[in-house]
């Protein structure tokens, strides 16, 4: 217990640990403030207004029509009659094109947005774990703190595993106070400038399950960048596999997919197993495939990947990589 | 007098596709209880490389290995608590201060956080504790680094190069440290180049060469071993010198003639010197024993010793045949 401790202190002190949260909280309360300046709840004045609007963008299509079909009917006889239409089909506004509703600024609907919110909140998360998960453990291997613990405790998959338990620990606390603060002040947001109708108590059983999920992908990320790390001896191991994955799995490997037309490329993509896993499915398409009905023509076919195979694969990759992490730390040398 | 570390035919080879380097290769090492001993060694004889394996950080091939009188590695997490270690240079976090490096090691070890503030004491960075690692010299970095192995008060006590980056004034204090902690009953194991403080503290001394021990036992013992009966011998003038070292040949001594005096062994008697270098009209004006410091010693132990006009290369040092032992022998 006393080495959780220590591993939780030495997480908390740890400066750049705390600049990155910070600089995570900041993009977070940046798209808070973003959404609620950019939403409005329409109140009578605003509606007054948007209704003023209306009836003033109603007037001036009035007069442009009235002046069109002017111009019209004294270019008739005249070489100028081939740039109109038959002057009765010039268009003539009516009222009801010109609503009020249009001219009002967006309002929060809370049902129909914060599930994307979720998404962005998860992502933005799993990216810092990531990165922590990756320092936590690299700094420790290349400034030497690990041979020092490991002096004092001779025990090396006891030492990692705590090292990791701690990292967890934090996150999940860090993600869970998060996502707390992110729902509340959305519905705030909602409150004031949207609505929160159709939330039924389902639907926040739903939002719950989401963030759940979306919890449990902070936590994958972080012990993929922690397994990797470990793997490497430096944090520059983790961000290296990172910027070669994005760069070689998925936009290499998506363009060499589509040039060889292979069927189902979306299937390949870690993003779409995010999006699976958060969203509880997602599909991709053989765009390359016909499935012809009488009635509807030629459909690509498509597969839906589900957030229980989106699991799935999180686990196999989570315990490969920190597997292979525990497995050197035993049987390497400490040099 | 028990030994509380005991190395017996320690075994390590790295592998790389440059082919093979044996860094230990059956290295035998003991140390007493209460002792300060010197572990002395050219680079890359095996010095770390032994204090590593001895820590379980890295994997012997071979050999047996035991610390207070527990076999290791498969004991180390039981008698970890009572040995204090500091391998190569101290590494700490930059951002850390002194005291909050401690106070997790602390932590980690089950070490009450009051043991922190003595530790900061007794090596002399109570006032600067509150400061960041990365504004501390190479110095401060050493004494934290010996701060933290003396945190847990252990019975055994492992120093690699613990004087390395101080000031002549720092040096002197780590010395008498050294001593006081070894007074208090601590056994201290020493790893350094400064063979003139290993002389002055230590009381025992092993010496490491290509990965094998080439001797062991008391400082005065190894001397003693290595002294020579030669004797230095300088004449009332210069020019004399080589009608001198001609005198001493002929009566059987061997000569070697430096810029200013010779030095004479294989005499039994220095008495005669004087007599013949007298029967030749020539008067001596100094007639001293060549003395022997370990460093000397461990030059010629370990064939590191500089010849004009040569660069010698790391690893290029003497195999001599293992002086055996150990293990309670």
């Amino acid at each position: 217990m006393s080495l959780f401790r220590a591993e939780t202190r030495r997480l908390a002190k740890r400066r750049f640990i705390r600049l990155f949260a910070l600089g995570t909280l900041l993009v977070l309360a940046a798209i808070v403030t973003g959404m609620f300046l950019s939403h409005h709840q329409p109140s009578p004045a605003l509606l007054a207004r948007a209704q003023v609007e209306a009836d003033q963008g109603y007037e001036i299509a009035l007069r442009q029509a009235a002046r069109e079909t002017a111009n019209c009917r004294a270019a008739q006889g005249t070489a100028a009659a081939r740039d109109y239409p038959p002057c009765d089909q010039i268009y003539q506004p009516a009222r009801a094109d010109f609503r009020a509703g249009w001219n009002l600024p967006p309002a929060f609907d809370f049902r129909a947005e914060f599930g994307f919110l979720v998404t962005t909140l998860a992502a933005l998360l799993a990216v810092m774990a990531y990165v922590i998960g990756a320092t936590c453990v690299g700094a420790e291997w290349s400034s030497g703190g690990m041979m020092n613990l490991l002096l004092w405790r001779p025990r090396r998959l006891e030492v990692l595993g705590t090292k990791l338990a701690a990292l967890l620990a934090g996150l999940a606390a860090f993600t869970v106070v998060v996502s707390a603060l992110w729902t509340a002040l959305f519905a705030l947001t909602a409150q004031l400038r949207g609505t929160l109708a159709g939330m039924t108590a389902g639907a926040w059983q739903s939002v719950v399950l989401m963030e759940l999920r979306g919890l449990v992908l902070v936590l994958v990320a972080g012990a993929i960048g922690f397994g990797l790390a470990s793997l490497g001896r430096h944090t520059a191991t983790a961000l290296g596999a990172a910027i070669g994955a994005i760069i070689v799995l998925q936009f290499g490997l998506a363009n060499v997919l589509s040039m060889a037309k292979a069927p189902y490329v979306e299937a390949y993509l870690a993003p779409v197993w995010v999006q699976a896993w958060l969203d509880k499915s997602a599909v991709a398409t053989d765009w390359e495939s016909c499935d012809y009905s009488s009635t509807q023509g030629c459909a690509a076919t498509t597969i839906t990947l589900t957030w229980p195979m989106a699991g799935g694969v999180l686990a196999v990759v989570t315990l490969l990589v920190v597997g292979a992490a525990m497995w050197t730390m035993c049987s390497r040398d400490i040099t | 007098m028990s030994a509380v570390l005991e190395i017996q035919g320690l075994r390590k080879t790295y592998r790389s596709r440059r082919g093979v380097r044996r860094a230990l290769d059956g290295f035998d090492m003991a140390v007493e209880a209460g002792q300060v001993h010197g572990f002395l060694g050219p680079n890359g004889s095996g010095k770390t490389t032994t204090l590593r394996t001895l820590l379980g950080l890295i994997k012997a091939d071979g050999g047996r290995m035991s610390l207070l009188g527990r076999a290791v590695p498969q004991a180390l997490p039981e008698v970890a608590g009572q040995v204090g270690a500091i391998v190569e240079s101290p590494q700490f976090f930059g951002n850390f201060s002194a005291r909050d490096t401690l106070s997790l090691l602390a932590d980690a070890g089950g070490v009450p956080q009051s043991r922190v503030a003595e530790v900061l004491e007794l090596v002399g960075l109570r006032d600067r504790a509150g400061e960041r690692v990365k504004t501390y010299s190479l110095g401060l970095k050493q004494r934290l680094a010996v701060g933290s192995a003396l945190l847990k008060n252990p019975r055994l006590l492992i120093l690699d190069e613990p004087a390395n980056g101080l000031d002549p004034g720092g040096i002197r204090e780590m010395r008498t440290l050294m001593r006081t902690l070894a007074g208090s009953g601590m056994t201290v194991l020493l790893s350094s180049h400064i063979l003139g403080e290993i002389q002055l503290i230590c009381d025992s001394v092993t010496i490491i060469s290509a990965g094998r021990r080439v001797a062991a036992g008391t400082v005065a013992d190894v001397l003693a071993r290595h002294a020579t009966s030669a004797v230095r011998v300088r004449v009332e003038s210069v020019a004399d010198l080589t009608s001198s070292a001609g005198a001493l040949r002929e009566i059987g001594a061997r000569v070697s003639v430096e810029p200013d005096h010779l030095v004479v062994g294989g005499i039994a008697q220095p008495g005669a010197i004087t007599r013949t270098l007298a029967a030749r009209g020539i008067y001596v004006s100094e007639l001293a024993p060549v003395a022997v410091d370990l460093e000397s010693v461990f030059l010629e132990l370990t064939g590191t010793t500089p010849v004009e006009g040569e660069h010698r290369q790391v690893d290029q040092s003497t195999a001599t045949p293992a002086v055996h032992g150990g293990w309670g022998q």
